[in-house]
């Protein structure tokens, strides 16, 4: 089954200068912008419509986006703030970095039509700091082009609409992803998450009414105004509305950011999309949206279809769309050892459960592989991921015990080998075997 | 010893200033250090810390939190050129490890160590940049190469002055 791409965020890619107004311009761009300059779209208009899209929250989270909206005090008097979720840090997630690369036009028309919509006049987009080479200079290009053409500004057009978008650039920090982390580094502190509530709609930047979403969700709105709420839900299954951009990364003959509909069966994506496994190597599981997702074998993912309630069923969830492959040669002890190293190094170090948690993680894995585990700390490693679950401030937490969860649920024998056998991988083994 | 900003830095952050409401000037301190940094070659030191503090009008302490939190801002004396390998799980499933270990033997020194003569700064164990479909990637000075080979590693290592 042949499965349309690019019909969302990376419309104009495939086209000479994909990123500039021009070619954003050939591809309809500012259309839906320019309809609300001319006082034809009104902000309960446009929520209605966002809501009725079923786009919903891309950085992870899947939180409907029209609603999230509505969450915005309605009285004008007060500075609003609308700020962009650009701090793509995710393992496995490269996609925002094209959308910045390659069609940031999109996400500045997203993101003056959400600012209208709640009444920010005001909108910073937060890059995370590795960006600083190519995709920062790429979308501040952009919007020095489209405050050039009139499109941004002081009132705008003659259109009443004030609005202004600046670029801010992270130093390197995977919490700032979280958005009040975000909103304190924006404020110059260190990424710390806050307690909510308040939540951000009623104390954000600076203490004023703010809404955080994320470059994928805000670089879809355009389309979706342009095209119609009924149009973008159907291009996907119920509930998981639009199109999505998969960061196809591992073990696969064509890792790459693919922008398919939601919903597409995983076994399309891998082999039609990506060219199948590896080397024709077999499949042995999938991380589908960041390493903060529960891993499912491949037996299971085989079966998904790639969108929220799918792979909710089948005990992960949708994240990013960072699809992680695994083959067969893969040794699964390694990988969560990494993904723990990752987890403790990213810790803001505020909750001691995290803190502390993330740390004996890395290191009872690491006593693992070094040939010093016991049987007992496979049990230790799944309280110590119980003990930080849902005790902390932010998702940090529950991010770094749901891979050890599912690592060991699904792969407990690879973990009792790597024990029983000094320090010895089954993977390896089974290489030997073959030999 | 003091130290004394440079009149190109010192415009670098007015221009940040410009981005955020009046008396909202510490939003502009991770710039500030980008920039200082980057005059540097690579590393800010307390004395340019202080400075940026003052030219800021903030603690001295807000400065200092925000070099020591990012990962990007480095607060030894480390080589001039910044070479950052992702050895996330993207990368080590394309090899990361390797290139690791043919970047330490290549330039005889392990991860989160710079070169005697002060060329190169091997960052520690970089985490995913975001170049997961390229992988294995590095960032060397801030810009991406992607689906590193031992040949192109050479490459671009050698270039550096």
């Amino acid at each position: 089954m042949a499965h349309e791409q690019n019909l969302v965020c990376f419309n104009t890619f495939g086209s000479d200068e994909s990123w500039t107004l021009a070619t954003y311009e050939k591809h309809d761009g500012y259309k839906a912008w320019r309809r609300v300059l001319a006082g034809e779209l009104s902000p309960e208009q446009i929520i209605d419509e966002v809501k009725a899209s079923g786009l919903r929250g891309r950085g992870g989270a899947g939180f409907p986006t029209g609603l999230k909206w509505s969450f915005m005090p309605k009285d004008a008097d007060v500075q609003k703030y609308l700020v962009c979720n650009s701090d793509e840090s995710e393992p496995g997630t490269c996609h925002d970095r094209e959308v910045l690369r390659y069609n940031p036009h999109a996400l500045i028309e997203g993101m003056a039509i959400a600012a209208y919509t709640m009444g920010a006049t005001v909108a910073y987009n937060y890059i995370r700091g590795e960006f600083l080479d190519e995709p920062v200079p790429r979308f501040e290009a952009a919007v020095k082009e489209a405050y050039d053409a009139g499109l941004l500004g002081e009132n705008i057009q003659k259109s009443g609409i004030d609005f202004d978008l600046y670029t801010f650039v992270g130093a390197g920090a995977y919490i700032c992803g979280e958005e009040t982390a975000l909103l304190e580094s924006l404020e110059g502190k260190q990424g710390r998450p806050r307690f909510k509530p308040p939540f951000p709609a009623g104390f954000g930047l600076y203490g004023k009414p703010t809404t955080i979403n994320n470059t994928q969700s805000l670089a879809s709105v355009p389309a979706i105004i342009r095209n119609g709420a009924a149009w973008f839900a159907g291009l996907g299954p119920e509930g998981s509305g639009g199109t999505a951009l998969f960061s196809v990364s591992g073990h696969v003959e064509k890792p790459g950011n693919y922008e398919l509909p939601m919903g597409i069966p995983f076994k399309d994506l891998l082999n039609d999309i990506c060219g199948g496994v590896l080397g024709g190597r077999k499949l042995k599981a999938v991380i589908p949206g960041g390493s903060s997702c529960k891993v499912l074998p491949a037996e299971i993912i085989m079966d998904c279809t790639m969108d929220y309630n799918s792979l909710q069923q089948a005990g992960s969830s949708f994240g990013t769309g960072a699809v992680m492959v695994m083959d067969e040669t893969t040794c699964m002890v390694r990988v969560l050892r990494r993904i723990s190293r990752f987890y403790m190094a990213e810790s803001c170090g505020q909750c001691t459960p995290c803190r502390e948690g993330t740390g004996w993680l890395y290191r009872m894995l690491t006593r693992i592989m070094e040939g010093n585990g016991e049987e007992a700390d496979l049990q230790k490693l799944v309280e110590v991921a119980n003990k930080i679950e849902g005790h902390t401030i932010c998702a940090l937490g529950d991010a770094a015990a749901w891979p050890v969860q599912s690592f060991l649920n699904h792969y407990l024998h690879e973990f009792e080998y790597m024990i029983r056998n000094g320090g010895a991988s089954i993977v390896d083994s089974a290489t030997e075997a073959a030999a | 010893m003091s130290y004394v900003l440079t009149d190109l830095v010192k415009e670098e952050i007015d221009h940040w200033k410009t981005r955020f409401p009046e008396g909202r000037q510490r939003s502009a301190v991770l710039s500030a250090l980008h920039a200082v940094q980057h005059e540097n070659h690579g590393f800010v030191t307390a004395e340019q810390m202080n400075a940026v503090a003052e030219y800021l009008d903030l603690p001295t302490i807000q400065v200092y939190e925000v070099a020591t939190f990012y990962s990007m801002f480095q607060t030894q004396e480390v080589g001039r050129n910044e070479v950052a390998i992702c050895t996330n799980v993207s990368c080590m499933l394309r090899g990361a490890d390797d290139i690791v270990e043919y970047v330490e033997n290549k330039l005889g020194v392990k991860l989160g160590e710079s070169t005697d003569d002060g060329r190169i700064f091997l960052k520690k164990e970089e985490e995913c940049v975001a170049a997961c479909c390229g992988a294995p990637a590095m960032m060397v000075n801030h810009k991406y190469y992607e689906n590193l080979t031992d040949e192109q590693v050479d490459e671009i290592l050698d270039r550096l002055d």
